[in-house]
């Protein structure tokens, strides 16, 4: 299959992997932001072919994991409002917040639907003008032009009953605040690669500037990843700190100006708590005012308790790459895919359902 | 029965009412118009509570499985198809011949009844191509809104031939694990028909029996040591219950597992995994080493297991099972499903 099969070539991953070995001389931590990656390094066993010199951390870049549990109970509350269709994406549906998942409430009885895209909410908002639909927006600059293109069509078609409750985090400010913090570990990233093929990779520049780390952008297939671990330790041991594009056949220079000329029009830079990190200033994109009516907290004011203290749960040190999920002692026993304890333990994207998934029984 | 007998279709036969489920002549009417000449019911027979069947002596292989699906007419099948075949496969993963089928139906009320009489057809059609026969059913209606459209009931009963013994207890270390066709079709065909995602070309269900096959082997002295039927969970999840069940380790060759462009795409979009996505007409062997080579000539004679191919062997013996896959960079461990698979968000 094109595109495909010759990025997971087993041939050409092995000779990338004797390229690293040869390269490294000294130990080297590389954090891969994006939580897509993370599954693909575990199930193609890619870290595994790595020199031990090198070690790998896995990033905040699971949108699901770091969207914090009061958003999530403003969500539950929306829901079980009267005459509310409550919209999102599957895993969404799954994460525990202090009351409960939108799957529990929908099985209580809450009109909770698992969408592919926020324009099928936008569908579902036309085709019942009875219902007031909201869509819960989560994801990062991936997703979010879908949902600012769905503001607008709902716009342009005059559509007055659907809403967002927007959850949008961006990449930049996250990667910014890991590294500011005092006992950061991280000497290199590997950047998502579809985040860098909506938004380009100018944004990392100052980042890699400041911080002096060197930024890679990466793809998510075996030797996608093979070459940007090894281009971003080239760069580390020859004492660079560029950014650098190793995904050139799906990021191009400047990235797809149609998606982010939607999201400035409907979205603004907004403070968001990340789960595990606290609040990140203008790491979030919350509706614009001229788009106000179609925010959902403007619309509905939903009131949620404040989250419930934390429990043994250690996502937030796993988030920020300070723990390896194997640590936690409530791994695989007290906290598994059918009873998480923490959302990065729900994701298709969270570290710790990577481990559970791939690791568990081979250790 | 009370009234003149119009076998044939009328143009506007009009919706499932509450009384269709009463019991009284609606029911009647429903059974002796839709149903029986659907199932190729004899006429001679009479209608009866039960049935009764006349089997020489031996062993019986009995099951039954409940069909909901969403939508009921899909590429590849429906509803009526599967709820026929669904079950045939499960008897002939006990090496059985099927005989007989009940079929119970909840309908809700409002469905159209020329799309049960398709649903219906359907089913004779599929029971015809196996040659198993609808003995008995029940028909209920539930109110509007308490269902979707109709659920399908179906249980079965086959003959196991004498010398058969099929089950997790018969693998053995050297076994080799064979796969009859290409995974992942039926899931991804229902997923894109419920949320109306346009694949081109469009992904078809793998809805199919395995009866037949399943026969030549047993027939040609190829005695599968396990068989299972790849539905809901995929590969992935019989494999690791056959492991756990025997007490074995199984090595899986990942390229060697057959998975179509198209399934493969489709996966990739979505982020789901085809070794874990719904089959309804693929199984999975383990048959001794020296049968592997002519079990996958019988395979691949018939249509619906040309693609068949070896994907792995039984590796050893192991107090607990599991299923290990050969991958790019090392081994990867399969586990079972959690939930459903859920699309991913980026």
């Amino acid at each position: 299959m094109k595109y495909l099969d010759e990025y997971r070539d087993p041939a050409a991953a092995r000779r990338l992997a004797g390229a690293i070995r040869a390269r490294v001389t000294r130990p080297w931590t590389i954090m891969e932001i994006c939580g897509g990656q993370t599954h693909s390094l575990l199930r193609h066993g890619i870290d595994q072919m790595l020199p031990e010199q090198v070690t790998l951390l896995h990033g905040p870049g699971c949108p699901v994991c770091v969207t914090d549990a009061e958003i999530i109970d403003q969500a539950i509350a929306l829901a079980a409002t009267p005459g509310v269709t409550l919209c999102s994406f599957g895993d969404m549906l799954r994460v525990p917040g202090a009351a409960g998942s939108l799957l529990g409430a929908k099985a209580r009885g809450a009109d909770v639907r698992m969408v592919y895209s926020p324009l099928d909410a936008l569908a579902l908002a036309r085709a019942h003008p009875e219902r007031e639909v909201v869509f819960f927006a989560v994801g990062f600059e991936t997703t979010a032009p879908a949902s600012a293109i769905a503001v607008l069509q709902a716009e342009a078609a005059g559509v007055d009953n659907f809403s967002l409750l927007s959850a949008h985090v961006l990449v930049p400010p996250a990667i910014a605040a890991l590294l500011a913090a005092p006992d950061n570990a991280v000497q290199g990233f590997l950047a998502a690669g579809h985040v860098c093929t909506v938004m380009g990779d100018d944004e990392y520049r100052p980042i890699a500037s400041r911080f002096q780390v060197p930024i890679v952008v990466t793809g998510f297939e075996p030797v996608d990843l093979l070459q940007g671990i090894l281009a971003c330790l080239v760069q580390l041991e020859e004492g660079r700190a560029e950014v650098e594009n190793r995904y050139a056949r799906s990021v191009h220079p400047g990235g797809n100006a149609a998606a982010q000329a939607a999201l400035r029009r409907v979205f603004v830079p907004a403070p968001r708590t990340w789960r595990g990190m606290g609040e990140i200033a203008a790491s979030g994109l919350d509706l614009a005012p001229a788009y106000a009516r179609f925010d959902a907290r403007t619309r509905f004011r939903p009131a949620a308790p404040k989250a419930a203290p934390a429990g043994p749960c250690l996502s937030g040190d796993i988030l920020r790459g300070r723990l390896r999920p194997t640590v936690c002692p409530a791994f695989g026993t007290a906290c598994t895919p059918e009873h998480p304890l923490g959302a990065t333990m729900v994701s298709a994207e969270g570290a710790c359902a990577a481990y559970y998934r791939y690791r568990r029984a081979a250790a | 029965m009370s009234g003149p007998f119009c076998p044939l279709p009328v143009a506007d036969e009009g919706v499932i009412e509450r009384g269709h489920g009463g019991g009284g002549a609606l029911t009647a009417r429903l059974v002796e118009d839709v149903f029986l000449p659907a199932f190729g019911a004899a006429p001679s027979a009479p209608l009866h509570d039960g049935a009764t069947l006349v089997v020489a002596g031996g062993r019986l292989a009995f099951t039954t499985d409940s069909f909901v699906v969403t939508p009921l007419e899909f590429p590849g099948g429906d509803i009526g198809a599967l709820a026929v075949i669904g079950t045939v496969n499960d008897l002939a993963m006990c090496g059985a011949r099927p005989l007989s089928l009940s079929a119970g139906f909840i309908l809700e009320e409002g469905f159209a009844i020329a799309q049960l009489r398709r649903i219906a057809a359907s089913m004779g059609r599929a029971a015809a191509a196996v040659g198993v026969d609808i003995v008995t059913g029940d028909t209920k209606v539930v109110e509007r809104g308490k269902g979707d459209g109709v659920y399908i009931t179906t249980a079965g009963i086959g003959l196991i031939p004498a010398e058969v013994a099929i089950g997790p207890a018969a693998v053995r270390p050297g076994d080799v694990v064979l796969v009859s066709g290409d995974l992942g079709r039926h899931g991804i065909a229902i997923m894109a028909a419920r949320e109306g995602l346009g694949f081109e070309p469009p992904v078809e269900s793998d809805l199919a029996s395995l009866a037949p096959m399943v026969a030549e082997l047993i027939e040609a002295g190829i005695a599968p040591h396990c068989l299972r039927d790849l539905t809901r969970g995929g590969l992935a999840s019989a494999l690791v219950e056959i492991a756990t069940a025997a007490e074995v380790e199984l090595r899986i060759e990942a390229s060697a597992v057959p998975v179509s462009d198209a399934v493969r795409g489709a996966s990739e979009l979505l982020g789901l995994d085809p070794w874990y996505v719904a089959n309804e007409g693929r199984l999975v062997a383990f048959v001794a080493a020296a049968d592997a080579a002519p079990a996958l000539d019988i395979l691949r004679r018939h249509r619906d297991g040309a693609g068949a191919a070896m994907i792995g062997r039984v590796s050893a013996a192991a107090g607990r099972g599991r299923v290990l896959a050969e991958t790019i960079g090392g081994l990867r461990v399969l586990d079972l499903m959690s939930g459903e698979q859920l699309p991913r968000i980026c």
